[in-house]
């Protein structure tokens, strides 16, 4: 399984953690990720401005993927939704893929169409699948009550994703949460819009969307929230700290990368999965984890 | 949002057409108003003045300077939900993104997105990876990464996006 792997911009500036365990992972699971070093922004802050200079943008990183023969693979929600909406549309409107093949030319390029956009989650379900991933596991996860979080964009809009997820009650990123061993548990916020489509907006609207979320895994007392989007993780564990002091309350909510936890149950040592970045550190997890297998599996031996 | 009476002459009819024409705002005229997109929306949960559904009767209606000079318009967050739950397919999210993409030709555009737009013209992407921090891309042992900007001028270009940025230096 050969993928071209999409950073997008919020990756590289932010989310170290996230894309290094996922190359520890990839590997261990059959997943090749290839870097293609022309690759730039998917477009998607462009799109309020203007759509089409996005779906041009989206469209150039596509055809580079294209010439390499290789399917995407984005880390990112964000990223995800706007090269598979502009795949999507692009491959089902002629008049759309000519004028967008216009603009593309004159930076030498072209959009053909032969490939498929998906995230790296997307990617561990349906190509590596559950099944797969539950027998490479060696450390099951059980004793820990692990939230999924999908992000709006992961699994939304239905239109662009077709078959991938049920957009109301999705499941997927759950089955992958108990193919490492823990009990993923249903809460009411699951499907919670995180707010950080207007971050840059209005802080204090996105704020106070992301605190639903966050009051509800307390009183749910979750063990971690699983996510899968850098911007979500800004919103949940970046954002945590300054979010308990508006709101005057207190969380210390770990915010992990299912690819960090994974790593963990598949026996990566946990230095290498650099918890250290997250803002919300995942001490009593670690030591729980520790406790149970013992300390060579939290460091490189 | 103004709340007093709505004065018929100030309407203007055209502009309903106007967002039909504009992609993701086509199926405008589908709406009968139900009010799903607003009982679902999570920043209307916390922001009264983000209606969609008021919105969109607002856009029918005709009260083009009410909508496009709002603040509100820049306050959808993408998450879907109204698009996938509306009954008549007005494909919501895409609708409030033809607002933002008809405010911006109309001169009014958020400074927020003038600066990221702009960002990504200099580097390629929102945030610069200079030599430093590929150095420190190095030290972690990942690739080391491009940072330049010059398909996405040309791109912004020839679609007229230069327009609403600031002006990125020559060749950077």
């Amino acid at each position: 399984m050969k993928y071209a792997f999409f950073l997008g911009c919020t990756i590289p500036a932010r989310a170290a953690n996230y894309e290094i365990s996922t190359r520890k992972i990839a590997p261990k699971l059959g997943i090749e990720l290839v870097d293609i070093p022309d690759f730039t922004c998917c477009g998607f802050p462009v799109k309020s401005v203007d759509s089409f200079t996005t779906l041009v943008m989206a469209a150039k990183n596509i055809s580079l993927a294209e010439e390499q023969g290789s399917n995407i693979c984005t880390l990112c929600n964000g990223c995800v939704v706007t090269l598979a909406e502009a795949n999507h549309e692009l491959k089902h409107n002629e008049e759309l893929r000519n004028k967008v093949n216009k603009e593309l030319k004159k930076i030498g390029r072209e959009y053909k169409g032969t490939i498929e956009v998906k995230h790296f989650a997307r990617v561990l379900y349906e190509d590596v699948g559950v099944d797969k991933i539950k027998t490479a596991v060696k450390y099951p996860l059980e004793d820990f009550k692990l939230a999924a979080h999908y992000g709006c964009h992961y699994f939304k809009p239905s239109a662009v994703y077709g078959r991938l997820d049920d957009p109301e009650f999705p499941t997927t990123l759950d089955k992958l949460i108990e193919a490492t061993g823990a009990p993923s548990f249903d809460y009411e916020t699951k499907t919670e819009c995180c707010g950080g489509g207007i971050l840059g907006i209005s802080e204090d609207i996105a704020l106070q969307m992301a605190r639903v979320k966050l009051d509800d895994l307390k009183i749910e007392n979750a063990d971690a929230l699983i996510s899968i989007c850098p911007f979500c993780s800004v919103m949940y564990d970046a954002n945590q700290k300054s979010i308990e002091k508006k709101f005057e309350t207190e969380y210390n909510i770990p915010v992990l990368y299912y690819t960090q936890i994974l790593g963990l149950a598949l026996g990566i040592p946990a230095d290498e999965l650099e918890f250290k970045r997250n803002r919300i550190k995942p001490k009593e997890i670690l030591v729980k984890f520790e406790k149970k297998y013992g300390k060579e599996k939290l460091v490189k031996s | 949002m103004s709340e007093g009476v709505i004065n018929v002459k100030e309407l203007d009819s055209g502009f309903k057409y106007r967002i039909t024409e504009e992609p993701g705002g086509e199926h405008l005229m589908r709406c009968y108003a139900c009010g799903t997109c607003t009982a679902s929306c999570p920043v209307r949960a916390i922001e009264e003045s983000f209606n969609p559904r008021k919105i969109i009767r607002m856009a029918i209606l005709g009260m083009k300077d009410e909508v496009l000079k709002s603040d509100f318009v820049w306050l959808c967050s993408t998450c879907y939900i109204c698009q996938e739950r509306c009954p008549q397919d007005v494909v919501i999210t895409e609708l409030m993104n033809a607002l933002k993409n008809i405010a911006v030709k109309e001169g009014i555009i958020h400074p927020g997105y003038v600066a990221q737009a702009s960002e990504i013209a200099k580097f390629g992407r929102l945030y610069e990876i200079d030599e430093f921090a590929n150095k420190k891309r190095e030290k972690m042992g990942l690739p080391i990464l491009k940072s330049e900007g010059k398909d996405i001028q040309t791109i912004y270009k020839n679609t007229g996006a230069d327009k609403y940025i600031e002006k990125p230096e020559e060749g950077k």
